[in-house]
């Protein structure tokens, strides 16, 4: 898998989302499906599919599908 | 029965555990195998020496980690060298914590802060990380250890009752917010158990704590050990936003 399919497996296994739909770069916490409760969720799934372990800042930060991108590639994994 | 209490191959971390209740702790889930991190502040040999008795005397993994809870950079560091090894976490025990006693016009402000610190935010932060490791194989177990004084306070403990107080209110909204993920949160509210923390305890206040206990003895580390055992293991899979009173029927 490529690093945006992993991204986007992550976003679709935690928040359940539409399997056959890309996710666009403005989605973004407060859209449907993406709650408080979810998030933890997302991080989780995020952190599992790249193996890594986020800050805290990097957490709360984590706003949309875009900035995900942003964060993950201070951990090495670009898009 | 047994094979819901065997911990083989899981891993679980206790924060204090070098001493009094925190190292029966380890000492109880090390016996069904769990793996283990161990934490405490003060002392790098004491420390030393627990892991190496743990591992020989029950073939488990272990390692240590010597910071203060209430250091989130410390914590951190913590969870990522258990991620870096294990890729897992199955339990948290929040075990350190001290205790003060002040009397209302003696408390200073920075007593306040650091019982708050080390028995609150210390709490908090390992629920953090923790949960997050937790949450990647959707299952785990956080007990943290309050106190009797947190339930029904004491004179002389308004701030260490409040700091404990604060431990029950932050379990009870921790199991809701992590029970979807199949991660359970609950407190152990120990009475008069014999450790160091309590051997500064003044004679007539001892006695008449003493006097209190309906069974007539004090707990010991052990008797609070076998209560974690039980929420650490699958005896309790449907156990959650519990405060477990483990004090000899004190408030019966
Ligand atoms: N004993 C009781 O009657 C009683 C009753 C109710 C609740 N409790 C609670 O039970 C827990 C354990 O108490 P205990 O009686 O076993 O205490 P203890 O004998 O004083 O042992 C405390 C342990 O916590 C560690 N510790 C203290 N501050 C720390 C910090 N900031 N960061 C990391 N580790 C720290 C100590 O490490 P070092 O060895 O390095 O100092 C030690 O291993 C506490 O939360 C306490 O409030 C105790």
């Amino acid at each position: 898998m490529t690093n945006i399919e992993k991204l986007n497996a992550a976003f679709v296994e935690a928040l359940d989302l539409d399997p056959n739909e890309s996710i666009r770069d403005s989605y973004s916490y407060g859209d449907p499906k993406w709650d408080s409760v979810a998030h933890m969720a997302l991080v989780v799934s995020i952190e599992a599919q790249f193996d890594i372990m986020m800050e805290t800042d990097d957490v709360i930060d984590l706003s949309s599908f875009g900035k995900g991108k942003e964060i993950l590639a201070k951990y090495g994994i670009n898009f | 029965m047994e094979s819901i209490f065997n911990l083989q191959g899981k891993v679980g971390i206790v924060t204090g555990a070098t001493r009094g209740i925190g190292w029966s702790i380890a000492q109880a889930l090390a016996s069904k195998g769990m793996n283990l991190i161990l934490n405490s502040i003060s002392n790098q040999e004491l420390l030393n020496e627990r892991i190496n008795e743990l591992k020989e005397n029950f073939k488990i993994e272990a390692d240590g980690f010597l910071f203060d809870v209430s250091e989130p950079n410390s914590v951190k560091e913590c969870y990522n060298q258990i991620f870096k090894k294990y890729k897992r976490l199955d339990v948290l025990v929040n075990n350190a914590g001290i205790m003060k006693d002040a009397l209302i016009p003696m408390i200073s402000s920075e007593m306040i802060d650091r019982i708050l610190d080390v028995n609150v935010k210390g709490v908090i932060y390992n629920l953090q990380y923790a949960s997050r490791l937790m949450g990647r194989n959707k299952s785990g177990s956080i007990i943290n250890v309050a106190s009797i004084i947190g339930r029904v306070g004491n004179e002389g403990q308004v701030v260490y009752s409040a700091s404990k107080s604060a431990v029950i209110g932050l379990t009870y909204s921790a199991a809701k917010e992590l029970a979807s993920q199949n991660i359970r949160v609950n407190a152990i509210a120990p009475g008069f158990i014999e450790t160091d923390m309590i051997k500064d305890v003044p004679p007539d206040k001892f006695n008449k704590i003493s006097e209190n206990i309906k069974m007539k003895r004090l707990g010991t580390p052990d008797d609070i050990a076998k209560s974690v055992l039980y929420l650490a293991s699958d005896l309790s899979n449907y156990v959650t936003g519990q405060v477990l009173g483990v004090d000899g029927g004190m408030l019966v």
